[in-house]
């Protein structure tokens, strides 16, 4: 059995009032944040809490209430709009910046993190230290937070949302009794359910195992959105059944560099680079059919020095001549010091750019054309048909083992083929019959006569059996033998017996050509 | 013009061709010409084996620039025309070589016209890390002009061309390279001796710009093309050339063969009889 996956969750829990604070640039409790401030968020009966600060969580205000409710508390109140799209920009930020903890994180909107870290706690020390380490990075950026580390997700958000903070369920703890304390509504059930709960008397999670499962089952009858069904939930966290995780995917930037072989130090060698890499990038961002907003030109000087250039373009562009010009005007004070070793230009900011059809022939015939460009040109002229790769297909059969598809699209997932299959290069569009010499029922062939020649065949590896697909096919369909075969001149083939004698789903079997080895 | 590298393979003056042709033999790994050619039988899957072994053994020893790390990760694209199809099947991805099975880009040309279009316009491609074309016979199309064509732009944008011409005659064509392919038996594997080993080729370099002809075993061993030469018999009364050129066929490891009067070669009714050989384990030639 694997060893037992460590997820660490991350409850940001005062999440919209930081990231307000921080946009204010002012310190907890300091300045803006001393009087008491709600954002709010429109509904259809008017304003409603979305979050408090300290101050109004003191004077009365609570999330959820409407805002002139809060007002006949408070007048003093200050009601700033939420800003929920900004929070889940920041969430996929900070998710991605969590990855310093654990090789995959995930977002679990509206403000928290969970991050897989499963046997790099000794990174940090343990996990108490990995922990604190959470926590002081957290601060640091000033944020509050409570975190955990539990064997399964659903566990790690429960202690952190409700248990005490930085708590660690060991996996060797017995998870049942360590949770049993903790409410019904850490099991990230939706309002409705915690209601009926709530009126069955069912308030710790200990409590749900003294109902009977069955009585549970027959009561939460949603089997498809777990956040309806506690028994769901419930064996999420006991991991009883995979939980399964949406991780958070960083987008790739276009990005190129030069390692120069001599570290350079003057202006002139540093413009030719900069032209260089403003031509590759331009080929990069022409590739994902971008175009730069905003370029970050990074030089490592040899001493450890990093100098950074930044540019930001009123449109998107991928004209080189221009970037290297608008470039050159802030290469000049920069200090080269003893020489600079590495080059890198980053397109941190592209907009979508269509390809511009003025100069594409002049541009193919210097540096040759992109392979859209290319499929473009085919198509047009052959066909969509004609332009295809051979993708694979879940069958074992070999003629449906392999789909065609357009060139550019992404690969479909699929299990890779098995190493130990020798298969032919080129597979004839049709099997051909071939008349075989052979000892029946299921002996080697020793002679076949394809295309009106006679091969002698002088190696045979084989049977390789495969069945017929039972679910797809008829039931008449018959098995395959397939030879892989090699005659007297070293002309390599793969063959194949269809059917066997006695099968009862034909007379004798026929023999078929179906693949021409290298 | 980072990835393109001009494929150099062109002579700066008359003088250095005269000396140089035919002053190195071919051998494995001496990077890539711009078009080659290779003539094989429809009824067997050599023609594009070899053709495959040959452009992934130039593309494994490309030149790289300098600071260039990053994996070659470029398409490499196989025309076939209907005819091609009908002969010879489609690419199985299954069988294909490793490298190259999740970036294959198949062209399907229903006429011979369109075949060279597309390859034409696969060469010009700087996505592109070789192409192989597919085509029966002959063609009207595939005149001496539009091999010149080929070649020039496959030389100007440095993606190097192999054309596999199935049941091919050969005519006039401006490859840098032509080859003569059929399938030889394959060294035995070691733990089935019954069964088809790794697959080997009788490959003929029967014209070359840079190398004399000759006539080789090629075969993959552990990702690398190795070849072992035939060593040519000089026949009294007998041109070395016509010899070469005439399909020397069926001389293998320790067996004594006559050349098979099937070759296409023209030049194979005179030399009938003469091409016989025995090769010593080692490879030197000993009896002729």
């Amino acid at each position: 059995m694997a060893p037992p996956r460590r997820i660490l969750s991350i409850w940001l829990a005062a999440f919209a009032i930081d990231r307000w604070r921080l946009t204010e640039s002012c310190a907890r409790g300091q300045g803006a944040d001393a009087q008491p401030l709600v954002l709010i968020t429109e509904t259809a009966h008017g304003p409603r809490i979305a979050a408090t600060n300290n101050a109004a969580r003191a004077s009365g205000a609570r999330i959820g209430t409407m805002l002139a409710d809060a007002r006949t508390l408070c007048p003093s109140v200050q009601a700033v709009p939420g800003d929920p799209a900004g929070d889940l920009d920041m969430l996929e930020k900070l998710a991605v910046w969590a990855r310093r903890w654990g090789p995959w994180s995930a977002l679990d909107p509206p403000d928290g993190l969970l991050i897989d870290v499963t046997a790099v706690a000794h990174l940090f020390g343990g996990e108490a230290k990995l922990l604190a380490d959470v926590h002081r990075a957290f601060d640091t950026r000033g944020f509050a937070i409570r975190a955990a580390i539990a064997p399964t997700a659903g566990a790690a958000w429960a202690l952190t949302h409700y248990g005490p903070d930085r708590s660690i369920l060991a996996p060797q703890d017995d998870m049942e009794a360590r949770l049993s304390g903790l409410p019904v509504a850490a099991l990230r059930l939706d309002e409705d359910v915690l209601t009926v709960l709530r009126r069955l008397g069912l308030k710790r999670l200990g409590e749900l195992g003294t109902v009977g499962r069955d009585a549970l089952h027959r009561r939460f009858r949603n089997r498809k959105s777990p956040a309806a069904n506690p028994l769901v939930r419930m064996d999420q966290l006991l991991g009883r059944v995979p939980e399964p995780l949406l991780p958070v995917v960083p987008q790739q930037v276009p990005l190129v560099q030069r390692r120069l072989m001599e570290p350079i130090r003057h202006r002139t060698l540093l413009d030719t680079v900069l032209g260089d890499l403003a031509a590759d990038m331009v080929r990069e961002l022409e590739g994902v059919g971008q175009g730069a907003r905003r370029l970050d030109l990074a030089l490592w000087r040899v001493d450890g020095e990093v100098v950074m250039r930044t540019l930001e373009l009123a449109g998107a562009t991928r004209d080189p001549a221009h970037i290297v010009r608008l470039f050159g005007e802030k290469l000049g004070d920069i200090d080269a010091g003893f020489g600079i070793e590495l080059v890198r230009l980053r397109a941190s900011w592209a907009e979508p750019l269509p390809t511009n059809q003025a100069d594409i022939e002049v541009a193919a015939e210097r540096h040759g054309t992109a392979l859209s460009a290319f499929v473009d040109r085919l198509t047009t002229r052959l066909g969509p048909k004609a332009v295809r790769r051979p993708v694979l297909r879940g069958s074992h059969v070999p003629e449906r083992s392999q789909a065609w598809r357009p060139p550019l699209d992404p690969e479909p997932p699929s299990q890779d083929e098995l190493r130990f299959h020798a298969r032919p290069l080129k597979l004839l569009d049709r099997a051909e019959r071939i008349a075989v010499l052979y000892a029946t029922p299921d002996g080697l062939p020793q002679r076949f006569r394809w295309r009106g020649d006679v091969h002698e065949i002088a190696r045979v590896e084989g049977p390789e059996r495969i069945a017929p697909e039972w679910w797809r096919e008829r039931g008449t369909a018959r098995l395959r033998d397939y030879y892989r075969i090699e005659d007297d001149a070293g002309r390599r083939y793969w063959i194949y017996r269809y059917g066997i004698a006695g099968d009862g789903r034909g007379g004798a079997p026929e023999w078929f050509l179906q693949g021409l080895c290298a | 013009m980072s990835r393109s590298t001009m494929i150099h393979d062109a002579f700066e003056t008359a003088a250095d061709l005269a000396t140089a042709t035919h002053s190195q033999r071919w051998t494995p790994g001496l990077g890539a010409v711009a078009q080659s050619e290779i003539f094989a039988s429809s009824r067997e899957g050599s023609g594009v084996g070899a053709a495959l072994a040959l452009a992934l053994d130039a593309w494994r020893c490309r030149p790289r620039e300098e600071g260039e790390e990053a994996e070659d990760r470029r398409a490499v694209v196989w025309v076939q025309t209907r005819a091609a199809v009908k002969a010879g099947g489609r690419p199985f991805r299954a069988g294909l070589p490793p490298e190259i099975r999740n970036r294959l880009i198949h062209v399907l040309a229903e006429r011979d016209e369109d075949a060279l279009f597309a390859l034409e316009e696969a060469v010009r491609c700087r996505d592109v890390a070789f192409v192989i074309g597919e085509v029966v016979g002959s063609p009207r199309a595939l005149d001496f002009t539009a091999s010149r064509r080929l070649t020039l732009a496959a030389e100007k944008h440095g993606v190097p061309l192999t054309l596999v011409r199935l049941d091919g005659t050969r005519d006039l064509s401006s490859a840098r390279q032509r080859w003569a392919v059929r399938s030889a038996p394959s060294a035995k594997p070691q733990w089935n001796w019954q069964a088809p080993g790794v697959p080997a080729w009788q490959a003929e370099l029967f014209r070359a710009r840079s190398h004399p002809p000759g006539v080789w075993r090629l075969s993959e061993d552990a990702g690398k093309l190795v070849s072992e030469r035939y060593v040519p018999l000089p026949v009294r009364g007998e041109d070395t050339k016509v010899w070469s050129r005439s399909g020397l066929a069926e001389v293998g490891e320790g067996r004594t063969e006559a050349s098979n009067a099937a070759s296409p070669s023209p030049g194979s009714a005179s030399s009938f009889g003469a091409s016989v050989a025995i090769l010593s384990p080692d490879g030197e030639r000993v009896l002729g």
